[in-house]
């Protein structure tokens, strides 16, 4: 009996079905190959758009599918197309869209940066409204590195190390032609907030208090002595003036994040693509190819000679 | 992060705070790749709450610690990322300003800021 069972199991081992030449060990079938690296574009609807992840997904045509690091770290690459100082372009190869997306979504709502938060409006008569003169305010990028600076919490006082001051005092003079503000008319103040608080007790000797408390002048901070810091751009236009209107405010900006509010994330907008890969199902030549590449309106054909012979 | 089962130490749903599908598909993938997870998962009840449940269920480990080295595991990965993404940048800049040099030999070499390269942010982790 026993030895029945050994001979059964044994010829079962003789028949596995993975030892059948056309089932290839450790790597997988072409058509589940294609499924896994590649979003085909039907005429009705892209189809498999969605990776693999499960790490047993493969288990019963003995292919792994789990993390494996090191192959990772030896093919992953990344290729830069364009590069300026505004708009980088750039390809990862070996990453998947959970990763990438990853990368998408921490550019645009998780990364700090500094924008206006509070503005404090002594006088405006012109016909932009103080609220939407401060929602202007607040888009405008400002050229500083936001690691220079802590949060503003809540319960904490703006300080040198947490809020940036700037002045914006415009006036159109009677008579004259009307007048644009730009960004550039923002300008700083280092010291801290200028503006003195009502409720200060008029007989203290010591000085007024105002809207911020610098300890020092943010001029003594290295970083800013070589670079003042001002918009990232001067020509952004805040408000128009007419004759005999006037803006004077504060603006503070403080650190932020583009989850809280759009006008702190540093990106217009970040996107990831797949990798496109064009398949012609035949061999065009001649006039049709003429064809071809001049319908394409971004160029994606070229037509190559034929090796003769 | 609040740790939501009781006895059986296999399955278990993580409730983290804070956090959105940014953190969760990018741990839902990894964990997927483990070998150990036989299912794993992530929702977010609500779209008004800053949270996220992932499940984790393992074929016997404790969830904690495969979900502890799953967010380790997505830590080497951006890690790797960030080093090849600084590395080809930085020779990108290096080889354009040499073309550059070369080409205007005259001109003042374009002072070339640096402050792209630090674009991409790693992942923060809350245990």
């Amino acid at each position: 009996m026993a030895g029945q069972e050994e001979e059964r199991g044994d010829t079962k081992k003789k028949f596995s079905i993975f030892d059948l030449p056309d089932v290839p060990m450790g790597q997988l079938p072409d058509h589940l190959q294609l499924h896994r690296t590649r979003v085909l574009c039907n005429n009705d609807a892209p189809i498999h758009t969605e990776s693999v992840q499960y790490s047993g997904a493969y288990a019963t045509v003995g292919v792994d599918n789990s993390l494996r690091f090191d192959h990772f770290r030896n093919n992953f690459r990344v290729e830069v197309v364009r590069l300026t100082e505004e708009d980088m372009e750039f390809d990862m190869v070996g990453i998947d869209a959970a990763i990438a997306n990853a990368f998408r979504r921490i550019l645009i709502a998780e990364l700090p940066t500094m924008a206006i938060e509070k503005v404090l409006i002594a006088n405006n008569t012109s016909v932009v409204q103080d609220e939407v003169l401060a929602h202007r305010l607040g888009l405008i990028p400002i050229g500083v590195d936001p690691r220079h600076f802590e949060y503003l919490s809540e319960n904490d006082q703006p300080n040198e190390r947490n809020t940036i001051v700037f002045k914006l005092h415009v006036s159109c003079k009677r008579g004259s032609p009307r007048i644009t503000v730009k960004s550039d008319e923002l300008k700083w103040l280092p010291n801290g907030s200028e503006l003195v608080k009502e409720s200060t007790p008029s007989d203290s000797a010591s000085k007024p208090e105002t809207y911020t408390s610098f300890s020092c002048s943010q001029e003594t901070i290295p970083e800013f002595a070589k670079n003042p810091i001002a918009p990232k751009y001067p020509d952004i236009i805040i408000a128009k003036l007419g004759p005999g209107q006037e803006i004077e405010l504060e603006a503070h900006a403080v650190k932020g994040k583009g989850k809280t509010h759009a006008k702190w994330s540093p990106v217009a907008t970040a996107w990831y693509r797949m990798f496109p890969e064009v398949v012609l199902l035949e061999e065009v030549e001649d006039d049709l190819a003429e064809e071809l590449k001049s319908k394409c309106p971004v160029d994606v054909f070229d037509i190559e000679d034929l090796g003769k012979g | 992060m609040e740790h939501g089962s009781f006895g059986d130490e296999s399955v278990a749903t993580f409730s983290l705070n804070e956090e959105d599908h940014t953190l969760a598909n990018a741990v839902r993938f990894t964990l997927n790749q483990d070998p150990r997870v036989r299912f794993c998962g992530y929702s977010i009840p609500h779209p008004s709450d800053a949270r996220v449940n992932v499940k984790v269920q393992t074929t016997g480990d404790p969830a904690k610690e495969v979900l502890k080295d799953a967010c380790q595991d997505l830590m080497q990965m951006c890690e790797h990322i960030r080093n090849t993404f600084d590395k080809t940048v930085g020779e990108l800049k290096a080889s354009e300003a040499v073309k550059k040099k070369n080409s205007h030999s005259q001109e003042k070499a374009m002072d070339i800021d640096s402050q792209e390269s630090d674009s991409e942010s790693e992942e923060s982790e809350s245990n």
